[in-house]
Order: structure tokens, then C-alpha cells, then sequence
């Protein structure tokens, strides 16, 4: 029974990410609600999501399609605003926090511009933000090197595999230090193996920079084997089912996804998902 | 042992291409000089007729490709006058093609500069805001309904009477027909970025014009170099119909004006012939740019 003192439910969660020797809030969100109007009426994309993440953690999305789990973090990144609801991303609206450059977005397809070589994509936001020459150099060489990537500077995207242009854009979403990282589904496109060799590179990033990290998934492993929290989410409408805090230690290896703690986090998010899986 | 191609293999097609190229070439000689026998024959028997004189078919066939006026002259008769238009005349000459050319080529150039540059400016206004697409968008449209050859003579007036003559009003006129392909190409290319590509800036929070810069300008280059090899070619239509109404002294406009006055269709012809040249080499000017910028960008083949 270990387990339950580690899981909690929705309600408890706030007050759970509100002990008084609290880390910093980075993202709070209260009955945020979006509904999409479409030509056949109105879709709820997302209902009454109650949210607190915590600074430094590690925070997995995971659900079906159609759960709202990436409109949530679009949402966040100010992609997608909400119909109603309040929510603050460090403190301030998520148009100011996208406007200071707080966040990196790592999309679900690499999204590097074809005509420029890995290097000079992992410049792209440095230029934008005006840094110098030398300091966009030395953010590149940093973080190429970081993602593994350090022999393929002056190679074009499409000389690369998928596995490793996904590296890039993670390694160009964290060139220019953002605090916070979005990444949708960011190896939902790869094969298993790529996918655990970077869910590992994933883990020893978070661990080095202690960014707080919001992950979408669709993969009940990769959320184990990586979350501090687990938010569970079911579709129409896109709800949070529940959220569960992981008891894993922070640090972890591939070999942990045979630990019986690790079994057990497997099972409880197969639960919550199966609970509130409706046929509509 | 003997390498074995399947007959649809690109090594076959490869080695096929140049024979192919040059049959079509027979071909087409062999039927250009029927056509002109049978044009031209027509024209001589009347000619026979009326003159009482007794004929034979060697006759014919020998007259028909040799006329000094031909209905339709032959390729032989082209080349000749060509080779003496450009290698046995001075350039200076005015019966020099070179010199015509130069002329020609000149305005071209100028108005082709001019319109690319207007089809830029006038695509990027578009892309970037409502009003400008609604209010010129029509007018874009509809100035290319109206003929050339008849808005081509007033242009040349109303500019000379304010004092504008040479290659301007000419280039005038290039420029009139040469923006609009750049701006309907530069428009599809402005917005050619995928919606991905343009959330990954919005992420950054870039200006429109850091987009433009980083984004829209580098996805609407395939988009430029196809506009821009059609904006040359017309240019050069603009060009030569911008001197026909003028009475030029100079450029193929001129040449061709003055060759169907005097019904010189073998100067007609070489006037032609130059001008299918002259644009192809621009039209392959511009794809020497275009292989150059995609080296540029990654882009090989």
C-alpha cells in the first residue's frame, strides 16, 4: 500500500504542490476550458483543467488522441488560447512569458529549415534574439555537443536520420537557456530504440540544466520512465483523469522499467486510463 | 561480362537522349523545307503563268528555295543571312543583328530589373496585409487582360511627350508585362512556410520582419526563380512589342517592322530566330542563378 501515499487524487494535487517549503510555481492553471468552434458545432478541447506545475520538475502529458494533451501545452506556449479559465506561466500571462522568451518548443516533427546546415538552425533563435556572433557560436557548439551532435555542424537536415534532426531542434530549443521546455511528442516519430537512447539523453539534460520540462506522450513507458508527475487526461471532453506523482527515484536507467516500482506507476496510469475510457 | 540495362533504365534513357533529340531535329528540318515548297510553290506557278513560261518540277523545287522573297524561307536561306547579319557586318552596322540585339537586350534587362523588383515589393505588400491584397490584388489581375499592343503605343506617347525616350519607355513596357508573374509566384512563395515552421518563430516571438528574413523570404525561392525565368522571357516579348510602334531605329522590333514593310520575310526570320535565342540564353541565365542559390541552400540537383 506504499503506493497510494504517493498518488494523488485530482483534488489532493494542488495542495499537494503546495506544501509550505514549496518549490516555485512555474505553471498554474485554474477551470481553464477551450472550446474550438467548428462547422459541426462546438468541440471542448479542453474542460476545467486544474493545474500547479512545479519548478524543475518533469511533467508528462499522456493520453488518447483527441485528450487535449497537445492544445494544453499549446496553451500553454500561447499557440492556443483558452475560451476561459485562468492560468499563469512564471508568474505571467503565457503571451508575456512567450514574449520574454521563456519557454522552448520542441515540436512533434523537427521543423528545421531545410536551406540552413544543423549549426546554423540551432542559430536561428539566437539571431532572433540579437546575440552576438561569438556567444550564438558558443551556445551551438555547447548544445550540439550536449545532444550529441558535435561532428555534424555544417551538415544539411536531410543528410541527418530522423532520430538525430530530432536532436538538433531539441538542442535549438535549448541553446538560448529557456527555463521552461514544451515538447510535444518529440519522439512519437521514431523507433523504439532512437527513442529510448534519446529518453535517456532527455533525462541526463534535464538532470545537468534542471529545467522544468512538459512532455506530451502517447507512450505509458516513456512517461514512467521520465515524469516526477504524471497527468492523465481523457477526451470529450479533454479532461485531466488524473494525476499521479511518481515514487521513482529522479535518477534512472533503462534497467528501472523492470523494477516493481516502476511496474506498479505502469499499472496505475493503464488503470486511470482504462477507468475513464468511455465509448461515446 | 556484358553489364545488362532493362530498356526503361536511366542509363538507357541517357544514352537514347542525344539520338532522340537529334531525330526530332530531322524531323522537323525535313518538314519545314515541305512547307516551304509547298508555301512557296504556289506564289511561283502564278508568277509562270503570268509570264508565259514553260516550267518543270526541278525548276520549281530549285526556284522554291531560293526566292528573294519567300513566303516562307528555308533554314539554309535563314542561316545564311543570319551568319552574314552577325559575322560579315560591322557591329557598329545597322544591318548588324548584334547591334539590334544589344538594343533589344538592353531594354529587357532594365525592365526585367524593374520588374521583378515592383512584383517583390507589390507581393510582399500583399502578403502582409488585407487591405493591400484586396485593393491590388484586382488591379494586378486586371492589367494583364488588357493587350499588350494596345497599351504599348500610348505608354511610348505619353512618355515621349514628357521628355522620356530611348530604352525607358521600352523598359516601360518589359517591366508592365515582366511583374506580374514575379508577383503572383511571390505571393504563393511569401506564404509557402508551413504553419509548423511559422508557430517555431511565434515560439520565439520574432518580428515580421525577422520572419521574413529567416522564413518566408528563403521558402519563396523556388517560387522566385520560376517567376523570374517567365518575367525574362516576357520581358523580352515587352521589349521587341515596345518597338514596333515607334518606328524604333533600332532593336528586333525594329528589324521585323521594317522586314515586313518591304517584304523581307528572310529578315523577318533571322529577327525571330535571334529573339528565340537571346531568351532562351536569359531563360538559362536565371536557372545558372537559381543552381547557384541552391547550392547555397543544400539544395543539389
Amino acid at each position: 500500500m506504499s503506493m497510494t501515499a504517493d498518488v494523488f487524487e485530482k483534488s489532493d494535487v494542488l495542495a499537494e504542490f503546495n506544501p509550505p517549503q514549496s518549490a516555485r510555481k512555474m505553471i498554474t492553471i485554474e477551470d481553464l476550458s477551450l472550446v474550438f468552434e467548428t462547422n459541426d458545432g462546438p468541440v471542448n478541447a479542453l474542460s476545467h483543467i486544474d493545474l500547479a506545475i512545479e519548478e524543475g520538475g518533469f511533467v508528462s502529458f499522456i493520453g488518447p488522441s483527441g485528450c487535449g494533451k497537445t492544445t494544453l501545452l499549446r496553451v500553454i506556449a500561447d499557440l492556443e488560447r483558452p475560451t476561459s479559465g485562468t492560468i499563469l506561466v512564471d508568474g505571467t500571462s503565457p503571451e508575456d512569458a512567450r514574449l520574454n522568451r521563456l519557454y522552448g518548443y520542441v515540436f512533434q516533427a523537427p521543423a528545421l529549415f531545410p536551406w540552413r546546415t544543423i549549426a546554423s538552425n540551432c542559430k536561428v533563435p539566437l539571431e532572433i534574439f540579437g546575440l552576438s556572433k561569438e556567444l550564438q557560436q558558443q551556445k551551438t557548439d555547447k548544445y550540439l555537443e550536449l545532444v550529441g551532435l558535435q561532428d555534424f555542424h555544417n551538415k544539411f537536415p536531410w543528410q541527418l536520420s530522423g532520430g538525430m534532426q530530432q536532436r538538433a531542434s531539441i538542442a535549438r530549443a535549448l541553446s538560448f537557456e529557456p527555463q521552461l521546455l514544451l515538447m510535444d511528442e518529440p519522439f512519437g516519430a521514431l523507433d523504439e530504440i532512437t527513442r529510448d537512447h534519446l529518453n535517456l539523453e532527455l533525462l541526463k539534460i534535464w538532470h545537468e540544466t534542471g529545467k522544468t520540462v512538459v512532455f506530451v506522450t502517447h507512450s505509458i513507458p516513456e512517461a514512467v520512465l521520465l515524469s516526477t508527475h504524471i497527468v492523465v487526461m481523457s477526451p470529450r471532453p479533454g479532461r485531466i483523469a488524473k494525476i499521479i506523482k511518481s515514487p521513482l527515484a529522479k535518477k534512472r536507467t533503462l534497467a528501472d522499467r523492470e523494477s516493481p516500482e516502476f511496474v506498479a506507476v505502469m499499472q496505475e496510469v493503464r488503470e486511470a486510463l482504462a477507468n475513464d475510457h468511455r465509448i461515446d | 561480362m556484358k553489364r545488362l540495362t532493362h530498356p526503361l533504365s536511366i542509363d538507357s534513357l541517357k544514352n537514347s537522349q542525344p539520338a532522340a533529340l537529334l531525330l526530332v531535329l530531322i524531323a522537323l528540318t525535313i518538314l519545314w523545307y515541305l512547307a516551304a515548297f509547298w508555301l512557296n510553290s504556289d506564289l511561283l506557278i502564278k508568277g509562270y503563268e503570268r509570264r508565259g513560261m514553260t516550267w518543270d518540277v526541278s525548276r520549281l523545287i530549285s526556284d522554291a528555295y531560293s526566292m528573294k522573297r519567300p513566303l516562307l524561307p528555308t533554314p539554309d536561306q535563314i542561316g545564311y543571312e543570319l551568319y552574314k547579319s552577325i559575322f560579315e557586318t560591322k557591329i557598329s552596322s545597322k544591318r548588324s543583328l548584334v547591334y539590334h540585339s544589344g538594343i533589344t537586350l538592353s531594354s529587357t534587362l532594365l525592365g526585367f530589373l524593374l520588374g521583378a523588383f515592383l512584383g517583390i515589393v507589390l507581393a510582399i505588400g500583399i502578403v502582409h496585409s488585407r487591405t493591400l491584397e484586396r485593393s491590388l490584388m484586382p488591379w494586378v489581375i486586371t492589367s494583364q487582360t488588357i493587350p499588350i499592343l494596345a497599351i504599348a503605343p500610348m505608354i511610348i506617347v505619353v512618355l515621349g511627350a514628357m521628355n522620356f525616350t530611348g530604352i525607358l519607355p521600352k523598359a516601360i513596357i518589359s517591366m508592365y508585362l515582366s511583374f506580374f508573374p514575379v508577383t503572383i509566384g511571390m505571393v504563393k512563395g511569401l506564404r509557402a512556410p508551413d504553419t509548423l515552421h511559422m508557430e517555431l518563430l511565434a515560439t520565439y516571438s520574432a518580428s515580421p520582419e525577422q520572419t521574413f528574413r529567416k522564413l518566408r523570404w528563403p521558402s519563396a525561392m523556388p517560387y522566385l526563380f520560376a517567376s523570374l525565368k517567365i518575367a525574362i522571357a516576357a520581358s523580352l516579348v515587352g521589349a521587341i512589342v515596345g518597338e514596333l510602334p515607334t518606328g524604333a531605329q533600332g532593336g528586333l522590333g525594329s528589324r521585323l517592322l521594317s522586314g515586313s514593310y518591304y517584304g523581307q520575310t528572310i529578315q523577318i526570320w533571322s529577327a525571330l530566330v535571334v529573339a528565340a535565342i537571346l531568351g532562351s540564353v536569359l531563360v538559362a541565365l536565371v536557372g545558372y542563378f537559381e543552381k547557384r542559390v541552391n547550392r547555397r541552400m543544400g539544395i543539389t540537383g
